[in-house]
């Protein structure tokens, strides 16, 4: 008994040594403008997988940095790291790397090579977190990335149009990413995922930029939640996907022409639950979607809540409030092969006799003209004439054009409360 | 000519129905005003009262005060006056209280509750199609000797403003489907005022996004500096010509 506790206590002994050799072989590195070492890029080429490299505040021109294995790269008080509108900033090539506290500006702009901020090359575990990105044509861009990490980021830039911007987040061919708390401003997309899977996009707002908040293509098995898409030039895009969760997003303010709370194209088995559309020109344009839920959201002041075309299958749209619309639903054909139940509509108007909160007549949230408006659309020339309003209050009446199944049978005669929380 | 306005003007003033007819504006403005917190979705209420209930009362009044004038006009040509100048100090007096009715009891709330380009433009319009539907109302009284089939023709006429034509136009838009239709859409919207005038109060909205490419091309055509200007001179060709052509009428008719 007494020999097996000395044994152990051999052990710890070697063990903490062993633990003591590594934490002095993992050594800070310095950089300061003032030198001795000034050059981030000499400093990460003296480093041993595992150091620090603490940089300190100052202004830092130089070519692209690479970071070719594993560091703790930190900014002390947001040193500047300046592209001089020539070079990309930094490329990380290996996995474990850390890099937090800088502001990144003035990265080169290119018409076929795109050019980051930051790139994450073929890497595992990158975690970028708590930078200031202002005027860089791709912001942050992981490329064959596995399980990193991108946020707290401040990413702005001054796109003008889309051809002469890039992204603000970009992935591709990556599994596994998180992209939590940043700020987007001002890129050609804010968050742009094509060929990524199993990611969680959270707690992101992405505002004014050129084109989507969020561009979504052929990623399947990701979540986005609780983020803000607002005021961007299309509004979100969810393309070509499947199995794509999205909870209680707000997406307000897209309004423009072809702007939409969200577009979506090919997607399927996909739910989109508690989220907030205030104020879209179109709240969801659906085309092509299949075994899509659509529960629980709020849908207040759009021009169009929904747009549900023909080529859409197997849909639930229930328990959405939608109120405030200058139309709730519309679609291009007669064939309804989605369901829509137990939701609240502002313009219903029929009775509940039993007063069970469901009301006793069927809704058709598609009115006349918005069918007409879908089949021509030039005939929204008579958008709120006496006549289109006449024709509507005729057709509710005594219902001929609008497709027969699309009705609520169980409306609601009550808003839902506390639908987004 | 300025003492027959004066004339017209003061009696139409003290009117009764005139008078009613500025506080139902004032009412109906304000109480919206007041329902609804935002203003722009005040305007969009107001559009309907504007285009609908401004012309009716417009052209329908006109037409009656016309006639119920008949003795006075008989008694104003048989002065050494000339008819053109009698007719016409008709119209502006006409035209002018009901004007005064449309500012004070739609104008002013517009601009106190909503002063920004949508208020004026709506303010603007109202009055426009209020002078428009004057004219076309002494026109269509000078046309007809009995009183009530000018009143008939007067309804008739407001009624193929506001609906009849729309309907044409909806129609003519699904015949001619399969072709670009965009420009004769704008040719189709200067054949009636009422048109012009929603559409140009639209395209101060946010709501003309709902527009799509129909607001695009609009907005291309009257969104500019040329396009108000464009715009004044059809408004003012709709008021100028049915003016005229009564005037004409007028002139060789045997009282």
């Amino acid at each position: 008994m007494k020999s097996l506790n000395s044994h152990m206590r051999k052990c710890s002994l070697v063990l903490s040594l062993i633990v003591l050799a590594m934490t002095t072989y993992a050594k800070t590195w310095i950089v300061r403008p003032a030198g001795p070492l000034q050059s981030l890029q000499e400093a990460i080429d003296n480093a041993m997988p595992g150091d620090t490299l603490l940089v300190e505040r100052g202004v830092y021109r130089q070519p692209t940095i690479i970071v070719n294995k594993p560091l703790y790269i930190k900014g002390i008080g947001y040193p500047v790291l300046d592209g001089q509108k020539k070079y990309e900033i930094m490329v990380i090539k290996s996995s474990r790397v850390v890099v937090e506290g800088f502001a990144i500006q003035h990265s080169g702009y290119s018409g076929y090579n795109d050019i980051a901020a930051i790139r994450i090359l073929n890497s595992r575990h990158v975690i970028i977190r708590n930078n200031k990105l202002d005027d860089t044509f791709f912001g942050i861009y992981s490329q064959h990335a596995v399980s990193c990490t991108i946020s707290n980021n401040t990413l702005h830039s001054n796109a003008v149009n889309e051809i002469t911007s890039a992204n603000g987040i970009h992935c591709w061919k990556s599994d596994s990413m998180q992209i939590l708390n940043n700020t987007i401003t001002g890129h050609r997309d804010g968050i742009y995922f094509e060929f990524v899977t199993n990611s969680l996009i959270k707690n992101n707002i992405s505002t004014g930029n050129v084109r989507y908040g969020l561009h979504f293509m052929f990623s399947n098995d990701d979540t986005y939640m609780a983020n803000q898409f607002k005021n961007n030039g299309a509004g979100v895009a969810v393309m070509f996907s499947k199995g794509v969760t999205m909870l209680q997003n707000l997406f307000s303010e897209n309004w423009g022409g072809a702007a939409y709370g969200i577009l979506l194209k090919e997607i399927s088995d996909s739910r989109i639950e508690r989220n907030r559309f205030v104020r879209n020109t179109t709240g969801i344009y659906m085309e092509g979607t299949n075994r899509i839920h659509i529960a629980q959201n709020l849908f207040d002041n759009n021009g169009w809540a929904l747009k549900v075309q023909a080529s859409c299958n197997d849909n639930t749209i229930t328990q959405n409030n939608f109120q405030g619309n200058s139309f709730d639903v519309a679609t291009n054909g007669t064939l309804v092969l989605n369901t829509f139940n137990n939701n609240y509509w502002d313009k219903y108007e029929g009775y509940d006799l039993n007063h069970d909160g469901v009301g006793d007549v069927p809704y058709r949230p598609v009115s006349l003209y918005a069918m007409i408006a879908e089949r021509n659309p030039v005939t929204m020339m008579l958008f709120r004439s006496f006549i289109t309003g006449l024709l509507d209050k005729a057709e509710k009446t005594i219902p001929g054009f609008i497709p027969e199944n699309l009705k609520d049978d169980q409306p609601r005669m009550k808003a839902f409360k506390n639908l987004s929380l | 000519m300025k003492k027959i306005i004066k004339y017209v003007l003061l009696d139409l003033l003290r009117n009764r129905i005139v008078i009613a007819y500025t506080l139902f504006l004032a009412v109906i403005s304000m109480s919206v005003f007041n329902l609804e917190d935002n203003p722009s979705k005040g305007i969009l209420s107001l559009l309907n009262l504007v285009l609908i209930i401004v012309p009716l009362v417009s052209i329908v009044f006109s037409t009656i005060y016309v006639y119920n004038a008949s003795e006075f006009i008989e008694l104003l040509v048989s002065q050494p006056l000339r008819r053109v100048n009698i007719w016409l100090s008709i119209f502006t007096g006409l035209a002018a209280s009901l004007c005064v009715a449309f500012l004070v009891g739609c104008g002013v709330p517009v601009l106190i509750y909503a002063p920004s380009d949508v208020g004026i433009m709506m303010t603007a319009m109202g009055l426009l199609i209020t002078i428009i539907f004057v004219a076309i109302a002494l026109l269509a009284s000078v046309l007809t000797r009995d009183k009530a089939k000018g009143i008939g023709v007067a309804i008739l006429l407001w009624f193929y403003f506001t609906l009849i034509f729309d309907g044409i136009v909806l129609f003519l838009l699904f015949q001619f489907m399969d072709y670009p239709m965009e420009k004769p859409m704008i040719v189709f919207s200067c054949l009636n005022p009422i048109d012009l005038a929603r559409i140009l109060i639209l395209l101060k909205l946010d709501i003309s996004a709902l527009m799509g490419a129909t607001s695009a091309i609009f907005r291309d055509f009257f969104g500019y500096q040329w396009g108000i200007v464009a715009t004044l001179l059809i408004m003012t060709t709709w008021a100028g010509m049915p003016l005229w052509w009564s005037v004409r009428k007028f002139n060789r008719k045997d009282l």
